[in-house]
């Protein structure tokens, strides 16, 4: 892959087009390992209650995967409605020195774990007001997507499909659409399954793909983080090579001049 | 007097600092980030942010997640 094909989001310029989730490991080594594998340079993270009373030796996420190797993005995984979104960025960044990149998601229901859209983009709204850089989580609608980029959000990633489904993308026409139209970053964020829906995705144009459950519930996941590094790459070079444009009969590769019968 | 802490009661010294409550829990150096009544608590004023009776707190860390 060629070094200069770099990937900037809110100032901040990246190599690597994966980004991982850390949830979902067997163990901390697991993740390390995984993480290791995959390449990435952006780790998501959650926030959650600290636990009262019981060891608190136990290895921090934060040791294992500092701060000062990868870049941390926390999000707001388990939000349903704008204020704890808010108030979860605002701890995150608490947490973290002050460091204002966060992934936006605020969820409608359950089962789908689909965007509650109007939240989100109200959301979005009160974090860049008060000086946060959002990459948000969104559906695959073109519309939204644009909306959210005027509101100001530094990345936009729609899903390929529901959270930890590995169905793959879905609709792969919205999301080119979506790519077509924006001036920020565009990433794939949840849905993808195997290597082939990573590769589609960037070929597709994405700037990247976000992704867990892809690798954390593969049998092997160290394996897996591997593939979807490749596939990644892959998708991208594709992307930026320019596919052939298909045709629906044959045309011969070798030459019809000078066959001898 | 009686604070609401991670969702748990909890008894607290009259007067006592988010400061004071960190080191009782033996949280000192840990990475964590505070709130009280859901207003963000900054680091730099753990040591004069003093609790009040029935008041919320939540301490936080990081976790994997995706």
């Amino acid at each position: 892959m060629n070094s200069n094909d770099t990937f900037t989001v809110a100032g901040r310029t990246f190599s690597s087009r994966l980004l991982v989730g850390t949830g979902k490991y067997k163990d901390m080594d697991e993740t390390q390992e995984a993480i290791e594998a995959s390449g990435a340079e952006i780790i998501t993270i959650a926030v959650r209650r600290t636990n009262m009373g019981q060891n608190s030796d136990e290895p921090n996420i934060l040791e294992l995967l500092p701060p000062d190797r990868y870049t941390i993005l926390p999000n707001t995984a388990g939000c349903y409605d704008q204020k704890t979104a808010v108030r979860t960025c605002r701890l995150a960044r608490e947490l973290l020195d002050g460091h204002n990149l966060v992934k936006l998601e605020v969820l409608g229901d359950e089962k789908t774990l689909f965007p509650d859209v109007i939240a989100t983009l109200r959301a979005a709204e009160e974090l860049v007001k008060d000086g946060f850089d959002v990459m948000v989580y969104t559906n695959d609608d073109p519309i939204i997507a644009r909306q959210l980029e005027e509101i100001g959000c530094a990345a936009v990633m729609p899903l390929a499909a529901p959270i930890g489904s590995g169905l793959g993308i879905r609709n792969p026409l919205n999301i080119r659409t979506i790519v077509e139209n924006a001036h920020v970053p565009i990433l794939v964020d949840a849905g993808v399954g195997t290597a082939s829906d990573a590769a589609m995705a960037m070929e597709l144009g994405c700037d990247g793909v976000l992704m867990n459950t892809a690798i954390a519930a593969a049998k092997d996941p160290v394996l897996m983080a591997s593939a979807m590094k490749k596939g990644i790459e892959a998708g991208r070079e594709a992307f930026l090579a320019g596919r052939m444009t298909a045709k629906r009969f044959a045309s011969a590769s070798s030459p019809v001049d000078g066959l001898f019968f | 007097m009686q604070i609401i802490l991670n969702g748990e009661t909890r008894n607290l010294d009259e007067d006592a600092t988010v400061a004071d409550l960190i080191a009782e829990l033996n949280l000192t150096d840990q990475r964590l980030a505070v709130e009280v009544n859901e207003e963000l608590v900054p680091r730099s004023t753990f040591s004069n942010h003093h609790l009040k009776a029935g008041d919320e707190m939540e301490i936080v860390h990081a976790i994997g997640g995706g």
